[in-house]
């Protein structure tokens, strides 16, 4: 298997959050009744014209800019031919010669090594609809909904050497993407799209392979699973001694198996021409600087940012800047309570799990900055213990209520009174004579085992610091 | 009083002093189509809605079927169109409905605009009124047709290649292609959207004047539609050209001209020239290349905009009883084969064709070029000079059936319309004679980018000296 080298690019299609569509006044939203959020211009009626959403083309150029692009300020839309039921003016409005972007990178990390990925171009388009098939076989529905839902498509250089390379550049890909806020890159809804081509060559060959296009991946997962199988089914052809046919194929997941969809015989040609509805127009510099100044910081600065201004680990770091919302949550705690690296383990550890069990984004969690740091404080003071703040976490989360009132309502301050605590402590000295003669005979460390006992007798409630200095005040009198 | 025959400004003056209603002059236009229109076969449907009378300009207008009227089949005279029904106005018909006309109905054309006959249409030809065995000129033919033989007071067609000119010119009357961008293009059924204007067809200057008022403006719905103000048209009906230039490009007058076309537009100039304007030899070197390019631009976008009548989602839709490839091809196949005539099916081969890989750069490209040098030549003669001059047309009209097998010499007859459309200039035909036979002839005069008030009086002097716009065929 090792002679040969993978040769991977990706393609990816974004849907981006403007108000409205690219070219007519609809709402862009998902998930309404069938063909109820259209109007004669997405419908593509006879008569009507596209209008460029302002905004759509300034998501575009937030992209272009994020992914270290060259941004055109020459904008102009050219229509790509086809005729497919989802496609209601048989053309689809496109960006041919001048993308909005090109010329880009990614920084990924692959397997510990660092990688740079070369971005080709990124373009804006219009969406399609989307047909509903009958399981009889007996029609198709069409559904133009998301007709008119702007695309930005982002177009990787062959630079992906493995399955698990592309893998990692689209988990970079989105979460730069989410910092970016111009698009919620669901993949379950269909708001990230990918394709992928791949190829592979003798290592040290220097030109490729015959390529194949594979659709149809509705997951990073598939994406991974899918490349994984066309490489072996390519290397077996190979090795075979035959040739890999250039044809797009559809993966299927159930079956993690592709199939044929068309061969290049069958290629399109697009006659791409300029859109003469849409007039061309140079975008002024001002205004790009203006969306530059407003990009925000992306994962991989702050990543390094983190590490740097609070101390953290790469692993808190990491997970922490994996959700901008987190990260955001992670500095507004720290401004109230400056223990960075005790909020970023709390993050990391229980509030993450809480996240993971709720299935919830933390901006929708019932919980503060403020609120977690006066938990955090609850369990520095020894109120409670690391133990019983986690419980108490999950009922601020349940309930909605502050620390505070959790640790009251239920009761869940640490006992450290001296009385109720030496009544227990004189319980346990009484069932354990053989522990406490080890003690008195110099092995001060198993008094942790009678502090676990005592713990327990109270409910986890007690400070075990305070127990400890108890116990060994009533066994050795010090 | 025969309220059909007036002009749209003398039935204004009538509104005004009470001497006639808004509903009189709708029923009696009305009552001419229903008496006259089954010789000449001007429209294809009467509007379903009732007129609603109200507004400054109530002045019932015919339609082209290439303008989106809310509740009216609108088809474009092709088959392929059957049964769309548009749930919407198109930017010049709101204006229209706005300023209180009222519309009478949808008129004839060539299909989706491929013609300048009227013979391409669906529905059959219309007839010239002035002789009803010649053709009214195309594609607007309906337009024209239905305004000279009052049948409506103006109506609006669309001009892509001379296709309001042209007709206008057959048929005795006045008709104005403007600037491109003056007017809303919304609504429009696109043939070739970088070349394609909205303009009135009507039986005077004057009334040409007062439809441009009421059709102009910027939309944001039509992103080629021009922010510019718009002036008040009627101002520049002013009986006087002294010291305005005229150019008379060289090439105008060459072979293929008829002798009678020439005389009438050579004495046209002599009137112009008493008037009191400067007559001067120019040179446009590049429109003998002019109707090449126009075929290669226009018939490109036009397979592109035509892509959207596939069957799936209005119109005619035929799914062929056996299955050949597959459920889907075979529906896009028969459907478009049944539902496009032969002229626009060549035009929809030549487009694709003309856009097809390994072609683009030798046709499209290199038409797109050709275009800009024959804009180039415009601006430059507009340097100097206020209008150009030339025919509308080489030849009066020719009979129904006389070219269609012969789409090469249909084509020549848009060769002076056509340049003014590649360069987006706007342009008018003016009725300037009769031919022997007793068929009209008409001139044209191009202008600077949005100087139409120059081309309207210039028309209008004309006008005032002349009583070629006051003459009528008896049908």
């Amino acid at each position: 298997m090792s002679q040969f080298e993978t040769v991977i690019g990706l393609e990816v299609h974004l849907q981006l959050s403007t108000r409205t569509k690219i070219f007519c006044s609809c709402v862009n939203q998902y998930g309404c009744a069938p063909n109820t959020n259209v109007c004669p211009v997405c419908l593509g009626l006879p008569g009507t014209l596209p209008v460029l959403n302002h905004q759509a083309l300034l998501y575009g150029i937030k992209v272009g800019l994020a992914l270290n692009a060259e941004i055109n300020s020459f904008v102009k839309f050219d229509r790509k031919n086809y005729y497919y039921p989802d496609l209601p003016k048989g053309y689809q409005i496109s960006q041919f010669d001048f993308p909005v972007a090109k010329k880009g990178y990614l920084n990924i990390k692959s397997g510990g090594q660092e990688k740079r990925i070369g971005i080709t171009r990124a373009h804006l388009e219009e969406d399609a609809g989307k047909l509903v098939h009958d399981n009889s076989g007996s029609c198709s529905l069409a559904d133009f909904n998301r007709t008119g839902t702007p695309l930005i498509e982002i177009v990787t250089e062959p630079d992906l050497r493995s399955p698990q390379e592309a893998y990692d550049y689209l988990n970079t890909l989105k979460l730069t993407l989410q910092y970016l806020g111009i698009s919620d890159c669901d993949m379950e809804k269909g708001s990230l799209r990918c394709d992928a081509n791949v190829s592979i060559r003798p290592v040290g060959q220097a030109s490729f392979g015959t390529k194949t296009e594979l659709k149809n991946m509705n997951s990073f997962r598939a994406v991974k699973t899918a490349l994984e199988y066309e490489v072996r089914r390519q290397t077996q052809v190979i090795i075979a001694g035959e040739k890999v046919v250039q044809e797009t194929l559809l993966w299927d997941d159930e079956k993690a198996q592709t199939r044929a969809m068309r061969s290049k015989e069958q290629a399109h040609d697009y006659r791409y021409f300029p859109d003469p509805d849409l007039v061309p127009f140079t975008i002024d510099y001002k205004i790009i600087d203006g969306v530059r100044a407003e990009l925000p910081e992306l994962p991989q600065a702050k990543f390094l940012r983190f590490l740097s201004q609070y101390g953290l680990s790469e692993y808190d770091a990491n997970i922490l800047v994996a959700d901008g919302g987190m990260a955001d949550f992670f500095e507004a705690a720290v401004k109230e309570y400056p223990q960075a690296k005790k909020i970023a383990n709390w993050l990391a550890g229980p509030v993450l799990m809480e996240l993971n069990n709720r299935k919830t984004p933390i901006q929708e969690l019932k919980l503060s900055p403020q609120g977690l740091v006066t938990l955090i404080a609850k369990v520095e003071d020894g109120v409670v213990s690391n133990l019983v703040g986690k419980e108490v976490l999950t009922f601020m989360l349940d309930e909605g209520k502050g620390a505070d009132e959790v640790i009251k309502e239920k009761s869940l301050a640490q006992v450290s009174d001296d009385s109720a605590l030496l009544a227990i402590i004189d319980e346990v000295i009484a069932q354990n004579p053989a522990v406490v003669e080890q003690i008195k005979s110099g092995k001060p460390n198993a008094a942790g085992f009678l502090v676990g006992q005592a713990m327990k007798r109270s409910g986890g409630r007690a400070n075990p610091k305070k127990l400890n200095e108890l116990i060994m005040r009533r066994i050795t009198g010090v | 009083m025969n309220l059909h025959a007036l002009t749209a400004h003398a039935l204004l003056d009538l509104f005004k002093s009470g001497k006639a209603s808004a509903k009189e002059a709708y029923e009696a236009v009305v009552g001419r189509i229903k008496s006259i229109d089954p010789k000449v076969k001007a429209y294809v449907h009467l509007s379903r809605s009732q007129p609603h009378y109200a507004g400054e300009f109530q002045i019932p207008i015919a339609i082209k079927d290439n303008l989106c009227t809310k509740g009216e089949e609108i088809t474009c005279a092709s088959r392929i169109l059957k049964g769309f029904r548009s749930p919407y106005d198109a930017g010049v018909i709101e204006r229209i409905k706005k300023s209180g006309g009222s519309i009478l109905g949808i008129v004839n054309m060539d299909e989706f605009a491929f013609g300048s006959s009227c013979e391409t249409s669906c529905y059959g030809p219309t007839f010239n009124p002035w002789n009803l065995q010649c053709v009214p000129g195309g594609s607007s033919g309906g337009s024209a047709a239905s305004v000279a033989a009052d049948e409506a007071m103006w109506a609006l067609g669309s001009d892509t290649g001379g296709s309001i000119r042209q007709p206008a010119s057959f048929c005795g009357i006045v008709g104005l292609k403007p600037t491109y961008g003056r007017v809303s293009r919304y609504g429009l059924i696109a043939f070739a959207s970088s070349l394609d204007q909205i303009g009135p067809l009507t039986k005077d200057v004057r009334d040409c004047a007062l439809l441009m008022n009421i059709i102009s403006g910027y939309d944001e719905r039509d992103s080629t539609s021009v922010n510019e103000p718009v002036p008040d048209y009627t101002r520049a009906l002013v009986n006087d050209v002294r010291g305005l230039k005229i150019g008379i490009p060289k090439e105008a007058f060459v072979e293929g001209l008829d002798a009678e076309v020439r005389r009438a537009v050579e004495s046209a100039l002599d009137l112009l020239k008493k008037q009191g304007a400067v007559i001067k030899e120019v040179s446009l070197p590049h429109t003998p290349y002019a109707v090449a390019t126009y075929y290669i631009v226009a018939t490109a976008e036009a397979s592109s905009n035509l892509a959207r009548f596939d069957g799936v989602r209005y119109g005619l839709r035929v799914q062929p009883g056996k299955v050949r490839k597959n459920a889907l091809v075979d529906m896009y196949e028969e459907t478009r084969s049944k539902g496009f005539g032969d002229e626009a099916k060549r035009r929809i081969m030549l487009g694709t064709y003309a856009l097809s890989s390994g072609y683009y750069d030798a046709y499209y490209l290199r038409g797109q070029k050709v275009r800009t040098l024959i804009k180039n030549d415009l601006d430059q003669v507009f340097k100097d000079c206020d209008v150009i001059m030339t025919p509308t047309s080489p030849t009066v009209a020719f009979k129904v059936g006389e070219k269609v097998s012969d789409p090469l010499s249909m084509y020549l007859s848009d060769i002076y319309t056509i340049p003014a459309n590649l360069a987006g200039i706007p342009a008018i035909s003016v009725p300037c004679g009769f031919s022997k036979s007793g068929l009209p002839i008409g001139f044209q005069l191009m202008g600077r980018a949005f100087d139409e008030e120059m081309l309207l009086r210039v028309s209008y002097t004309y006008e005032q000296n002349t009583e070629w716009h006051l003459k009528k065929p008896t049908i």
